[in-house]
Order: C-alpha cells, then sequence, then structure tokens
C-alpha cells in the first residue's frame, strides 16, 4: 500500500468523529504523525449530526473533572484549531417544572459543591424567566451553569480535522477496518478496501462500531448502539440565548442565530448500523414535540421541517471507555460516550495524546476503564 | 376508516393524485383492493390537471385539449370505490421494520389532514409525487417579479390569473412553449422569449429524430411552438441571463453572440425542464441513480415502478419524466404490481392485464430521448458562476459551495452540514440538483459520485401542535434516553 510506503504513522487512530480528529489534533501538535481511518467520512455519524450542546450542567459526577477541563479549552477553542466552530456561550438551563424537582436540583448542587465544583447553581423562578422570557409560567426555577453553550458539531470537528491535516496528520476516508492485529510491536491495520496501514500505537475512537474493533483484542464490551433523534423548525423570531433542558423530562431546545430552533434531548429512534442508516419513531418524536408544547407556549405553531437521527454508542452506565486497553499493550480506547460526548472531544483528545505521549494524565480517567467490564 | 384488516387501515396507499395517482388508485380500487388516495391540494389533477374540476378558465383553447384530458380520468376514480382524502399532506412513509414481531411489516404513513396529524396503516404505497421544476439559478432570480413557468401556469389553471406588465419568459423545454401559448390564447401579454437551448443539442438531438418523429406529441408540439413562434418575439441563442432590481425585478440582461441586451420587465418567468420530487421516495430510503441524460437524480425502480424499498412502488415524473401520458399508464402498471404483490392477482393475470398499459407506455415515451437531449439545459444554467444564490432558503452562493468543496467536503450531505444548503423548508428541492452539479464540476468527477442530500422526514413542514398531538402508541418509556 503507497500510503504505508510514504507514511509511516506512529499512531494509527480508527474513527474519524469528534474524539478521533481531538486525538489526532493533539498528538499532530506534539510532533505524532497520526493516520485517522474513517470508514465512511469525517464526522458522517454522531459527531457531525449531534444537537450541539457544549454542556458541563447535569452531568455523570466521574465526568465532571474532564467536562470542566474541556470547558476551558472551548472557551479558547479558536487558539486550538484556527476556527471558532460557532461555539457561543449563553449558558446552559434546566428548568424543574415542580418543588421536588427544584429540590432534586439543589440536592445535585450540593453535591456538587462537596466535590468542589460550583460552575451549576439553582436559580428560582424570577431568574429563570429573565434568562428565558419565554419559559411555561409553571416552571419553578432552574439548574444553571452560565459558562456552557453550543457550537455546530459538523463544522468543529471538520475543524479538528483540518488543524490535524495542517500539522502533519493524514485521513484516510471510506475503508471499514476489518482486521487489527498486533505483531512485533506493530499493529497492522486492514481495511475493507483492500489497504493494510501499520504503526506502533492505535487509538480505538471508533463510536458506534467501537465494540468490533475491541473484541478483536479480546475485550468485548456491552455497547449499545442507539439513535438520539433531533428536529428542527422553521425560523422564528429570535427569543431565547441560552440552551434549555428540563429536570423530569428529556429535552434540548435551543435556538440558532439564524432563527431556526432545535429541539432534541435523547428520545430515541432505531439505528442500523451495518446500513449506516436509522429510523425515526414518530411516536418519541412526538413525546418530545409534547414537552416543548408545554415549556414554551410560543412554539406551539412553529412548524417542523425536518428530523433525524445520528448513530452513538451508549454504554450501560451512560459514561465512556477512555484510556488504555486492558488486554493489549499500545491500544487506547476513546468512545461509548454515550450521547453526550461532544463537549469532552477537545479534552479527551487531549488525555489520548498524554497517555500516549507521556504514559499517563492529570485528569481521574480511572472510572472510564474498560476494565470495569471484564468478565 | 374502515378496513377488513384490524392491523392496518387500507392496503394500497397512493400519494398525490396526477395522472399516475389518480390512474393506479381507480385500477388498483376497481379490482377490490381497498385504496386511499392521499393529496394535499383541495381537487384532484396534480399540476399537470391542476384545478381541472373547478378552474376559471371555462374556454376550452385556452389550456388546451391535453389538460381536459385530466377530466377522463376522474370518472374511473369516483367508480373505483377508491377513498378520496384531499387536502392531505403526506410528510412520512417510513420504510418496514426489521424487527417487527411475528413478520408482519406494514408502512406506516405520517400524514396532516384537516389541522391534525396521524399514523396511517397501509400495506403497501404507491408514491405518485410528479414533476418539480428545475432549479433556474441565475443572478436574480430570487427577486420578487421571478418565477418558475410551473408556477405561474399553476396561477392560470387555478385563478385564471396572468402577469401584468412587461412580461418576459426565458428558458427552454416543452412546457416553456406550452405556457407562452396558453398565455396567447388567454390575451396575456408577453414581451420576449428568450430561449437558451444551447445551439450544440441540435446536433446531438438529430441522431435522435427519427423516434421522436413517431412521436404523437410531434404534430401538436410543433403546431403550438409554430404559433407561438408567428406571434411572439423569440430570441434564441440566449447564452447568459440575469434578473435586475432594486427589490423587485425591473429588467432582463441576455447575452446573445457576446452582447448584453437589456429588456424592461414586471415579470420574469424562468423555465429550463423538470426533475423528478424525489423528496419522499429519498425521504423513505428507496435508492436512487443519476441520469446522465436527464441530468437529474430519479429513484431506482423495476419495470413496475418498484423501488428498493418492500412495499413501496413510484409511478409517474417522480420516477423520471416521462411526461402525464406516461406517468398514467405507470400508474397503472404499479396498481396492477401491487395487487399481485398483496395476492389479489396472479403474475400471470398482471403479465395480461399490463400488456395494453406497456404498450401505451411505450408510445408515450417515444421521442423522449429527442426532447431530453434537445432540452438538456446548458452548463451555464446548471452550474451558475460564484455570485450566484443556489440555496435560496439559507442564502448560499455557488461559490460558498465551491469554498466547501476545495476544504474537504465532497458531495452534498457535507456541504449541507457545513453550510446549510438544503436545510431549510424546501429541503433542498429549489437547490439539490445545482448543488450536486456544483461540486461535482468543482471536484471533477460524475454527479453519480457525488451523491445527493439524505432527506428526512417531515419532508414537509407540520406544525409542532400537530406533531405533539399525535396519537400515541405504547410508548416505550425505558428507551428515553436521560442524562
Amino acid at each position: 500500500m503507497t500510503a504505508t510506503v510514504s507514511f509511516r504513522p506512529d499512531v494509527i487512530v480508527i474513527g474519524g468523529g469528534l474524539h478521533g480528529c481531538s486525538a489526532a489534533l493533539h498528538l499532530s501538535m506534539r510532533g505524532v504523525r497520526v493516520l485517522v481511518l474513517e470508514k465512511d467520512h469525517v464526522a458522517r455519524h454522531a459527531s457531525g449530526v449531534n444537537a450541539g450542546g457544549v454542556r458541563q450542567l447535569g452531568r455523570h459526577v466521574a465526568e465532571v473533572p474532564l467536562s470542566v477541563a474541556s470547558m476551558a479549552l472551548w472557551h479558547r477553542i479558536g487558539d486550538l484549531v484556527d476556527d471558532d466552530c460557532g461555539f457561543e456561550s449563553h449558558g446552559q438551563i434546566k428548568v424543574a417544572e415542580s418543588e421536588a424537582e427544584l429540590e432534586t436540583v439543589r440536592a445535585r448542587v450540593a453535591e456538587l459543591n462537596a466535590l468542589g465544583f460550583t460552575h451549576e447553581e439553582v436559580v428560582g423562578q424570577d431568574e429563570l424567566r429573565a434568562l428565558v422570557p419565554a419559559i411555561a409560567d409553571h416552571c419553578v426555577g432552574a439548574l444553571v451553569s452560565r459558562g456552557d453553550g453550543a457550537a455546530i458539531p459538523f463544522r468543529t470537528t471538520f475543524a479538528f480535522r483540518r488543524k490535524a491535516i495542517a500539522l502533519g496528520a493524514r485521513f484516510q476516508e471510506g475503508g471499514t477496518v476489518t482486521r487489527l492485529a498486533r505483531k512485533n510491536s506493530l499493529w497492522s491495520v486492514e481495511t475493507a478496501d483492500g489497504n493494510r496501514f501499520e504503526a506502533p500505537v492505535v487509538v480505538n475512537a471508533a463510536g458506534a462500531w467501537a465494540d468490533r474493533i475491541a473484541a478483536q483484542v479480546g475485550e468485548p464490551v456491552p455497547l449499545e448502539v442507539i439513535a438520539p433523534m433531533l428536529m428542527i423548525t422553521a425560523r422564528v423570531a429570535p427569543f431565547i440565548k441560552p440552551v434549555v433542558g428540563a429536570t423530569g423530562r428529556t429535552l434540548s431546545f435551543k435556538q440558532f442565530p439564524n432563527g431556526t430552533v432545535l429541539i432534541g434531548g435523547g428520545l430515541l429512534g432505531r439505528a442500523v448500523r451495518d446500513e449506516n442508516r436509522t429510523e425515526l419513531d414518530f411516536s418519541q418524536v412526538s413525546v418530545n414535540a409534547r414537552t416543548v408544547w408545554d415549556l414554551f407556549p410560543c412554539m406551539r405553531g412553529a412548524t417542523i421541517v425536518r428530523s433525524w437521527a445520528g448513530i452513538e454508542a451508549r454504554m450501560p452506565d451512560q459514561i465512556p471507555v477512555i484510556g488504555p486497553s486492558g488486554t493489549e499493550p499500545d491500544l487506547y480506547h476513546s468512545f461509548g460516550f454515550s450521547a453526550h460526548g461532544f463537549q469532552l472531544g477537545p479534552i479527551v483528545g487531549r488525555i489520548t495524546a498524554d497517555l500516549i505521549t507521556g504514559g499517563s494524565t492529570d485528569l481521574p480517567i480511572a472510572p472510564f476503564s474498560i476494565g470495569r467490564f471484564a468478565a | 376508516m374502515s378496513a377488513p384488516n384490524p392491523k392496518v387501515d387500507f392496503d394500497i396507499a397512493v400519494v398525490g393524485s396526477g395522472p399516475a395517482g389518480l390512474a393506479a388508485a381507480a385500477l388498483a380500487a376497481s379490482k377490490g383492493a381497498s385504496v386511499v388516495l392521499l393529496d394535499e391540494q383541495a381537487e384532484p389533477g396534480g399540476q399537470i390537471y391542476r384545478a381541472v374540476t373547478e378552474t376559471p378558465v371555462r374556454d376550452r383553447k385556452v389550456l388546451g385539449p391535453d389538460y381536459w384530458h385530466g377530466a377522463e380520468l376522474l370518472g374511473p376514480l369516483r367508480d373505483s370505490g377508491a377513498v378520496h382524502w384531499p387536502g392531505t399532506t403526506v410528510w412520512s412513509v417510513a420504510r418496514p421494520r426489521e424487527d417487527a414481531p411475528d413478520g408482519h411489516r406494514p408502512l406506516q404513513i405520517g400524514l396532516s389532514r384537516n389541522g391534525a396529524a396521524a399514523m396511517l396503516t397501509v400495506r403497501h404505497v404507491i408514491l405518485a409525487t410528479g414533476a418539480l421544476e428545475r432549479p433556474f439559478p441565475i443572478p436574480g432570480w430570487t427577486l420578487p417579479g421571478v418565477l418558475g413557468a410551473g408556477a405561474a401556469q399553476v396561477l392560470l389553471k387555478t385563478s385564471g390569473l396572468v402577469p401584468a406588465g412587461a412580461t418576459v419568459m426565458a428558458g427552454s423545454g416543452p412546457l416553456l412553449w406550452l405556457l407562452a401559448w396558453q398565455y396567447l390564447q388567454a390575451g396575456a401579454r408577453i414581451d420576449a422569449i428568450l430561449d437558451t437551448t444551447p445551439k450544440e443539442n441540435w446536433r446531438a438531438a438529430l441522431p435522435l429524430l427519427p423516434g421522436f418523429l413517431r412521436s404523437p406529441y410531434l404534430g401538436k408540439g410543433m403546431k403550438l411552438m409554430l404559433d407561438v413562434r408567428r406571434k411572439l418575439t423569440v430570441i434564441g441563442n440566449v447564452t447568459a441571463l440575469r434578473a435586475e432590481g432594486d427589490g423587485a425585478l425591473k429588467s432582463v440582461v441576455y447575452t446573445r453572440n457576446g452582447t448584453e441586451h437589456r429588456l424592461p420587465a414586471d415579470t420574469l418567468l424562468l423555465h429550463q425542464g423538470v426533475v423528478p420530487n424525489l423528496n419522499l421516495a429519498n425521504a423513505t430510503g428507496c435508492a436512487q441513480r443519476w441520469d446522465g441524460q436527464q441530468r437529474c437524480w430519479r429513484p431506482t425502480t423495476d419495470a413496475w415502478g418498484a423501488t428498493s424499498v418492500e412495499g413501496v412502488s413510484l409511478a409517474g415524473d417522480g420516477a423520471g419524466i416521462g411526461g402525464a401520458r406516461a406517468a398514467e399508464e405507470a400508474g397503472r402498471l404499479a396498481a396492477l404490481d401491487a395487487l399481485h404483490r398483496l395476492g389479489r392477482i396472479g403474475r400471470e393475470q398482471r403479465d395480461q392485464a399490463a400488456a395494453p398499459f406497456r404498450a401505451a407506455l411505450d408510445r408515450a415515451l417515444t421521442g423522449r430521448a429527442f426532447l431530453d437531449t434537445l432540452y438538456t439545459p446548458a452548463e451555464a444554467f446548471r452550474v451558475p458562476a460564484d455570485d450566484t444564490i443556489v440555496c435560496r432558503c439559507e442564502e448560499i452562493t455557488a461559490g460558498a459551495v465551491r469554498e466547501a468543496v476545495r476544504l474537504g467536503c465532497s458531495g452534498p450531505n457535507q456541504a449541507k452540514s457545513f453550510l446549510r444548503c438544503g436545510m431549510g423548508p424546501c429541503q433542498g428541492r429549489l437547490c439539490g440538483p445545482t448543488v450536486t452539479e456544483v461540486i461535482a464540476a468543482e471536484r471533477g468527477v460524475s454527479p453519480a459520485e457525488v451523491g445527493y442530500y439524505r432527506l428526512r422526514p417531515p419532508v414537509k413542514p407540520i406544525t409542532l401542535a400537530e406533531l405533539a398531538a399525535l396519537p400515541k402508541t405504547d410508548a416505550d418509556i425505558d428507551a428515553v434516553f436521560k442524562h
């Protein structure tokens, strides 16, 4: 294969989603030669079509340190990738629709404060109204993370790819990895289009297909392939800045600068991963629409112009797999972000680069070890 | 809704009541299948026979005999027992789910009717979604006063309206001549017709002329064209066009033999042929292919109109442009095949019944290759210059699409994610063919290689309120993903 003759990578990254591109970028920044193998094209699946939420709010406590560190990168994302990625920070808000829900979010803040994190706060009804004038009257308060925001997913992933390429990374798109084997300290990676590539180190950032890579090295994982659904409205006059979710229901609600409103939150369609295809479940889309109907009365007459779903990996405990393989040296995993990996993209790529170039990272990744699924 | 099988509402749903849909529904229902004909308009007829039951244009010679043929399709529909639901918008057809228990896989149609959304369950769907005008992206085509000739023709059929003030028609293709002729009959003012048919097309089309000479349309088409040419100013060999005006159209600038000319105009009617309206088929997951002769995408179908999705077939211009008479016959063939697939008629019975329809279809398609070749739009009007808007919804220029290609976008889907082109309410109806060709030209590859938008339902906008009120099945609450 000519690619291996002319270019001998130090690291092969499997998967051209945001996590693969971020790992490629951070490695390239350190002078590591990276080859990214993407079975379709960069950002084809979850990385290109997700809701774009850049959110620390409401995360699993194990993810909070990573999320906070990633947020710092997001706020200077232009320095990292030479593109602002459409990132805007107007905060994220999780509304409480009852006193009981308000109690839940108060307990959440107390838990975070005890761990030393202060980015989330509870606001009462008046401040909620000030932040989101359009919110329905019955909402009594909210959990708020003011530094949060949203970005444009495809543009973001593309920007990571472009910067990585500018720093010397190579991308090979259109060939699914079919075989992964290690011999004499060298990984050999074969793709369905008949190519074979070699490198001392491999990163598995294959998203909803990552379990197949892991299985090849004898560490099967209980990865579930899911298809979170989103829908978007025709343009309406700008009326909201923050991204809004709900405490007791599934929702992600955001207005773009052009006036269109994105509605999602993780209600699921059905993924057919071998065909790169998703099927929408309109009974579930309807549940999502009903939530908006309840929380944003001004949206009842809005028109929905499109809905879609992306193919994503979900782990049983809803947190990703990050870190070295438990069975093979020189193999690192970064997958299973369970429909909330977009915000973590910038930092997890750095963590992976830390592990590869320095053998350790200063962030607590023990909870994400693939070993938790070992028999 | 009454249905023999509690699991399905109808055996067959036909989407669209143009010639293909009318003929398909009438034939299928006449053979005993329960059939529902779903259509957006208040009256049957589709675009070609739009308002054929109620047009205010009562002088038959204005719209011509081909238009009035549409009325003949209505009697059989009425007598067939098919249920006709006018005013119904179909926004989704879901392909069968492989994991359904007991292997029973009816199709689900998402529709809006009387302000409410609902899911309809049927065994077979015949999509008869017809054609759309091919986008005609020129500088200024978004100005008020510039519209498609097809849209103008709809106004004539439905309301008897013709443009007021200085009117220029520009482009190529049979519909342009037909509309000009209809306007002449209606006494409308037309200042000029700017013919953009490329000179070299004649050379390419000439070998196909013998086929066209056997076409039933030849005589009518020639007479109509001669009529128009005798009575109107027709300016040929136009190689560039732009619409100018400040907030509204004021003039049309065209290039002929390398020289620019300017015509004052209040209305500019553009047309350069029609392409299949494939949005619903595409969103349903039907495979499609690039048709190099018609320079458009068309869903892949077999000789009966069956698509790659089980239980979904296509009839009429939505499967490839063939005209109204061909659509009618294709509708009948699709209906026979659906009846066969549903077990109502045997294969032999289907094939026997199909023979006259197939012969009529062949006759109707005679000469089509000549027309396709002669009226292939010039590259300049399919692949516009950088400053021309291609996506009207998001105001994306051809130059922006080319820049995205240079940054690594290899096809319309990447360009869509990157630029938002094709993401607006029209879902690519007004930019899809252009974006495909601009990307292909920029990359130096065939349009087949760059692909087309993956379209998603709802293919027609529905309100949030309708969607929120959608009758629920036992929603699998466990599937609700909380984070």
